[in-house]
């Protein structure tokens, strides 16, 4: 294949990631957006192994191997996402992107040992850039892995000294990436790669459980640059052009996702930094709490006039999508006035619940989102709380300090009367304590929220 | 590649790239982060460009794991999209 037509093939894949990213900002078009961007780069793939340049000739070396490789990969990879629970799928997509940082860090490697002294210094520089992003992406998304599947604590990680540590190892990093271009040895590279790995580590564990999404869209955007830096390496413009553009647009993704939720950027990715170590907060403290039966919870609903149900990730863990619809179906044909109030980054990501609940075909016009639902609280009976915690707890207005302080929360504090469903007095995500638990005119209905939601259908159909 | 050549295509890519996604709502967030990870997967064709030079065991090694990891990135990453979007389709009737 002529070089014109391999690298007007190219350009065709980057026109289809445009297209790809466009459609998927918005509702309609998504769908067909995400599979113009899989068709982009089935293309951008096929047709490398139709491309001869002056170094190499058809077929490409090692094509066995490259198959065998390809294949492995679409053994591992297809199965994960078809099989994986939407519940799960969070830390799915940080394990993709993690995987992909590992990628052009090693591709950037392989090249590196290939040029060996002919490489020039700008192409050093790249690959220095490569192996720090992408070994830091890697390892940083297999840590986000790790606390959303709930493998490792949730609550920010702070040690001692910490941010010395922290600080001192990014010194080392930029030390050691200067040491490779000055002198083009294999082991400072190796060296580079290990403690690069170290830093993606230690940069994620302060993190608190609320600003995992946060960061997962960061270190994708920081993937896209590492896959655009080794397009410079590899002179490919249709890596360049991918690359950019995920880093681009996951840049701007970051700071819409930490608007949506009330976080500050620079004090997400500063966290390591700054971070000090917390007291512990005053645990084992028992106060009293209402506690009432599925019983108690049918009558309250069945004089209600509106009643506003707050889905959490607690819902979707106990599968209980469809008994809530159940519920709701129940209340609607009573002439109750129901909405299900969903906040931004119910779930673990924003969109989550969403995502969730249409799989469970809840009506669309039945969802409302945050800005809409918290004027109605005052006119609202009852207020369910389903597995949520963080997004409904008044603390993120009333204390300033807490780490979810500032994020906006859906204001059920305002409903005349509150149901939380929960499994036990365990605090949500982020490890905060919520004060609403305790408030006099919340009951709470402890057990598996499928289990308990069924009670209560059934107790309501007998009243 | 022209140093200047490259330049250019680095700042309206990111030009691009802010401009097509600066209005989403928060419905799409996840789908979208998800739909870009799944195209920065486009790395295996970089990584097929290095097994194709690779004259060692090592880097033979290196770029076959590479390959492995991009595969799983880039398919595995549209198959879920398409499945989170799929689910959205339904309720829009």
């Amino acid at each position: 294949m002529s070089h014109t037509l391999y690298d007007l093939i190219g350009l065709a894949a980057g026109v289809a990631f445009i297209l790809a990213l466009k459609g998927l900002s918005h509702p309609k078009t998504a769908r067909r957006g995400n599979l113009i961007g899989a068709f982009g780069a089935s293309l951008a793939t096929l047709v490398v192994f139709f491309h001869t340049n002056e170094d190499s000739s058809l077929p490409l070396n090692n094509l066995g191997w490259i198959l065998g490789a390809i294949a492995i990969g679409l053994v591992i990879g297809v199965p994960a996402a078809r099989k994986v629970q939407m519940t799960q799928m969070p830390q799915l997509v940080a394990l993709f992107n993690g995987v992909g940082g590992g990628a052009a860090a090693l591709v950037a490697i392989v090249e590196y040992l290939n040029l060996g002294d002919k490489a020039t210094t700008a192409e050093v520089i790249f690959t220095v850039f490569t192996v720090i992003v992408g070994c830091v992406s890697f390892s940083g998304s297999i840590i986000t892995f790790m606390k959303l599947q709930e493998l490792m604590t949730t609550r920010p990680v702070i040690f001692p000294a910490g941010r010395f540590i922290i600080a001192a190892t990014l010194v080392s990093v930029l030390g050691v990436g200067g040491w490779v271009v000055n002198s083009l040895g294999t082991t400072p590279l190796l060296i580079l790669a290990g403690l690069s790995l170290l830093f993606g580590i230690l940069f994620v564990l302060p993190v608190g459980g609320a600003d995992v999404p946060i960061v997962i869209s960061l270190l994708n955007a920081f993937t896209g640059l590492t896959v655009a830096a080794s397009g410079y390496v590899l002179d490919s413009t249709l890596l360049i052009i991918a690359g950019t553009l995920v880093g681009a647009s996951g840049t701007i993704l970051t700071r819409l996702m930490a608007e949506a939720m009330g976080r500050s950027l620079f004090g997400t990715l500063f966290g390591a930094f700054t971070a000090k170590p917390q007291d512990a907060a005053a645990a084992g403290e028992e106060r009293p709490v209402r506690s009432g039966s599925p019983d108690d919870v049918a009558i309250l609903l069945n004089y209600a006039r509106r009643v506003v149900i707050v889905p959490g990730f607690g819902l979707a863990v106990a599968q209980a999508q469809h008994t809530v619809r159940e519920l709701a179906d129940l209340m609607i044909s009573k002439g109750i006035d129901v909405a299900y109030g969903i906040h931004p980054v119910a779930g673990r990501m924003p969109g989550h619940m969403n995502v969730l609940l249409a799989e469970a075909n809840v009506p669309y016009d039945q969802l409302a989102e945050m800005d809409e639902v918290n004027p109605t609280f005052g006119q609202t009976d009852v207020a369910i709380v389903i597995g949520a915690n963080d997004v409904v707890n008044p603390a993120a207005q009333t204390t300033p300090g807490c780490p979810i302080y500032g994020m906006p929360i859906l204001e059920v504090n305002h409903a005349a009367n509150i149901i939380f469903l929960k499994r036990s007095m365990r605090p949500g995500f982020a490890g905060i304590e919520n004060e609403l638990l305790y408030d006099p005119k919340t009951m709470l209905l402890f057990g598996d929220a499928k289990a308990s939601l069924t009670k209560v259908v059934s107790a309501l159909k007998a009243l | 590649m022209e140093p200047m050549a490259i330049v250019s295509i680095f700042v309206l890519a990111v030009f691009v790239g802010f401009e097509v996604v600066s209005k989403v709502s928060s419905t799409l967030h996840t789908p979208l982060m998800s739909g870009a990870n799944a195209i920065h997967g486009v790395i295996l064709v970089g990584a097929i460009i290095v097994a194709d030079h690779s004259t060692t065991n090592l880097e033979l090694g290196l770029s076959v794991t590479a390959i492995i990891l991009a595969t799983i990135n880039m398919v595995g990453g549209f198959v879920v999209t398409d499945r989170m979007l799929e689910m959205f389709k339904g309720n829009k009737k």
